[in-house]
């Protein structure tokens, strides 16, 4: 593990142009990890591969997984973004229940739902840039500026709301949440299209090598002409933003708005996938399809967990099981460990992508 | 010193303030009822917030206090009431369990090399799943050395009583200053979160301050606990969730800076009751919901938080 801070990928490197294999790909240890879950899933269930084609859309364990994940993958995208950049944005959750209450609140009060949707996409916008405005323009460290709003955010979400739970009927809203595209639930297909779009940005544009600048270190970067504000503001507001969609998912899912438990605890998810994803907590090396990966193979835990008979609260004691192993493969002892037999395992990439 | 004094001044200014507001509305709350009661609601949440004071003063953060408060009521129940053990060994017990816990996390920190952030996050996860695997049921108790605690209790003049929890929280307060100013190990802490590296360069032995800091957050996160089930007589996977935000609030509303190096544990203990005022006063005014709470504790850390962007603005512009 000799390798610099900054991945520099292939697409930004010329000495390095040729893409990884594919093979190679495949070998990462989180598809390997994802695939060892399922095959426990299987064994302990062994109709858990098969999916069904009913009433124009795909039914199935398998599918489940990807519906029950997506509000976490929704959020993993946007915090493997602030996570690149150093910072955490433990927030999200809080603004996922303000999200929910704008919309459904004001689907209730008679607004036509596409006004409903945007306003609450743009309340998740200002929920992103206050955050922003806090850790850029007041430099205070993302932990606590995000905090602010994680332990304010839930009171306004309930503030908005009254204190009930809002139900509402409206079509479009719950088609958020429980309906289809092309067979496959609509959360589910909301997340690959953020997920796609989110990496094609950051590939195929410098706004990737950015973040990872500014995540390694933000001063160099400032010195280097990167107005690292202005791109530490985008990223916090587009944290929101995935904040505010997963907030509407959740709401339509179950039609209503509860301003106490949606998105509880979810921003904690959001960051144990992120890390599963092989990003950084220091900031400077992300990606985002992994980090979404991250998400599945959570969810994949929670349902093997719950087909297994085990109680739900056993998923608490898998998850802690998960961090302490990606954290011990992680640490510079490990890397030690590695360095120290030479030239057997010169640079095992298998630990860290 | 004067000028470090600043924002422990700030805060208890602005607790008093804040207090005179509200007795000027409702002068029901100038009663030693209305402190004693303070002092006997928020006990837990004030011992929590010392072991996260020292956590944060070292420079780290400890998310696993309200889980560790979980974990220690359901073990001291289920020690109690299913292996008839008397309370006073099973408060030993439990404290010995969560002070080994904190120590672990406290190794994993120093020896992985990993934020505190994230290695607190799985002892908090594995401490409620702990918890909820032992009981996933509330387990009340009863024994007659409970129902004695939450009998006896000190009348002060004016009809208040300070209850045996609320002198725990005096007593750990008081402690945990002389810790903090007057040992090796209070020095070494300010030492640890000015700078890790000047730190170690000066002779802290740093594995074994961050070893004992974190042991001794989860110890006083375990004594919460004790002190939590002897409120409400009973042990529950799912109790003081979310207290960990409620103490990291109130250490910085006390005035103690998040970056590490510099802070009072006198603040917290007026962090914690400015917390228990605003409680208080919602409960007084009758009109206001429960929500609000949550409002106006962000908005406080928020005005303390650039508070100390301003009063530190002149030293180190980026850590």
């Amino acid at each position: 593990m000799t390798r610099p801070t900054v991945d520099l990928r292939p697409a930004s490197l010329p000495p390095n142009p040729s893409p990884r294999p594919l093979i190679t790909q495949l070998a990462r240890p989180q598809v390997m990890a994802l695939a060892a879950v399922l095959l426990v899933n299987w064994l302990l269930f062994p109709g858990f591969f098969s999916i069904t084609w009913q009433d124009g859309r795909f039914f199935g364990s398998l599918i489940d997984v990807l519906n029950r994940g997506a509000p976490v993958a929704i959020l993993a995208i946007g915090m493997t973004a602030v996570i690149a950049t150093k910072g955490v944005d433990l927030s999200v959750g809080a603004v996922m229940a303000i999200s929910g209450a704008v919309a459904a609140v004001l689907v209730t009060n008679g607004v036509s739902a596409p006004v409903a949707v945007l306003a609450a996409l743009g309340a998740g916008l200002l929920c992103g840039l206050w955050n922003g405005i806090l850790v850029t323009v007041l430099e205070i460290q993302p932990i606590i500026a995000t905090l602010v709003l994680m332990v304010a955010g839930r009171g306004l979400a309930q503030l908005i709301t009254e204190g009930t739970i809002v139900t509402f009927s409206d079509p479009v809203l719950i088609f958020i949440g429980t309906g289809s595209f092309l067979g496959f639930p609509m959360p589910v297909v909301i997340a690959l299209v953020l997920m796609l779009a989110a990496t094609l940005i950051v590939r195929r544009t410098a706004l990737g090598l950015l973040i990872e600048a500014v995540g390694v270190n933000r001063s160099a970067a400032r010195f280097a002409g990167l107005s690292a504000n202005a791109l530490l503001l985008i990223v916090y507001t587009f944290a929101g933003l995935c904040a505010a969609i997963a907030g509407l998912i959740v709401a339509g899912d179950i039609r209503g708005a509860d301003a106490n438990n949606a998105g509880l605890w979810l921003e904690l998810d959001a960051i144990l996938a992120v890390v599963i994803g092989g990003t950084s907590l220091m900031g400077g090396r992300f990606s985002i399809p992994m980090a979404v990966l991250g998400a599945v193979i959570i969810q994949a835990m929670n349902t093997g967990i719950l087909i297994s008979g085990f109680s739900p609260q056993f998923n608490l004691v898998v998850k802690s099981a998960v961090i302490i192993v990606i954290l011990v493969l992680q640490s510079p002892l490990m890397a030690q460990a590695f360095r120290r037999r030479p030239s057997a395992t010169p640079s095992k990439p298998g630990t860290q992508e | 010193m004067t000028r470090s004094l600043r924002p422990l001044m700030a805060t208890t200014l602005i607790f008093l303030f804040a207090y005179m507001l509200a007795v000027l509305q409702h002068p029901g709350m100038l009663s030693t009822r209305v402190l004693g009661n303070f002092l006997t609601d928020n006990a837990f949440l004030g011992i929590a917030s010392v072991g996260m004071t020292f956590v944060i003063l070292s420079g780290g953060i400890d998310l696993s206090v309200g889980a560790v408060i979980g974990f220690t009521t359901v073990l001291v129940a289920a020690l109690i009431m299913w292996m008839n053990l008397h309370p006073l060994l099973a408060f030993a017990i439990a404290m010995i369990v969560a002070a080994g816990f904190g120590a672990i996390m406290g190794a994993a920190i120093h020896y992985l090399k990993v934020p505190s952030f994230i290695v607190t996050l799985a002892g908090m996860f594995l401490a409620r799943g702990g918890a909820s695997v032992l009981s996933p049921d509330s387990i009340g108790i009863q024994h007659e050395f409970y129902s004695t605690i939450s009998k006896s209790y000190i009348l002060l003049p004016g009809g208040g009583r300070l209850t045996v929890v609320g002198l725990v929280m005096l007593a750990v307060f008081a402690l945990a200053i002389l810790l903090a100013h007057r040992t090796r190990f209070g020095s070494n802490v300010y030492a640890l979160g000015g700078s890790e590296t000047s730190a170690a360069l000066m002779g802290v032995p740093v594995a074994r301050t961050t070893i004992t800091i974190y042991a001794l957050s989860s110890a006083l996160a375990g004594l919460a606990g004790i002190v939590f089930s002897l409120y409400t007589s009973a042990g529950y996977s799912l109790n003081a969730l979310g207290v960990e935000l409620d103490a990291i609030a109130a250490v910085v509303i006390g005035g103690t800076l998040l970056t590490g190096g510099y802070g009072f544990i006198a603040g917290t203990f007026i962090g914690v009751m400015l917390q228990g005022l605003v409680q208080t006063y919602i409960v007084f005014d009758g009109t206001l919901s429960s929500w609000w709470t949550k409002i106006v504790v962000g908005v406080l850390l928020f005005m303390f938080i650039v508070l100390q962007r301003l009063v530190f603005r002149a030293g180190s512009r980026r850590p």
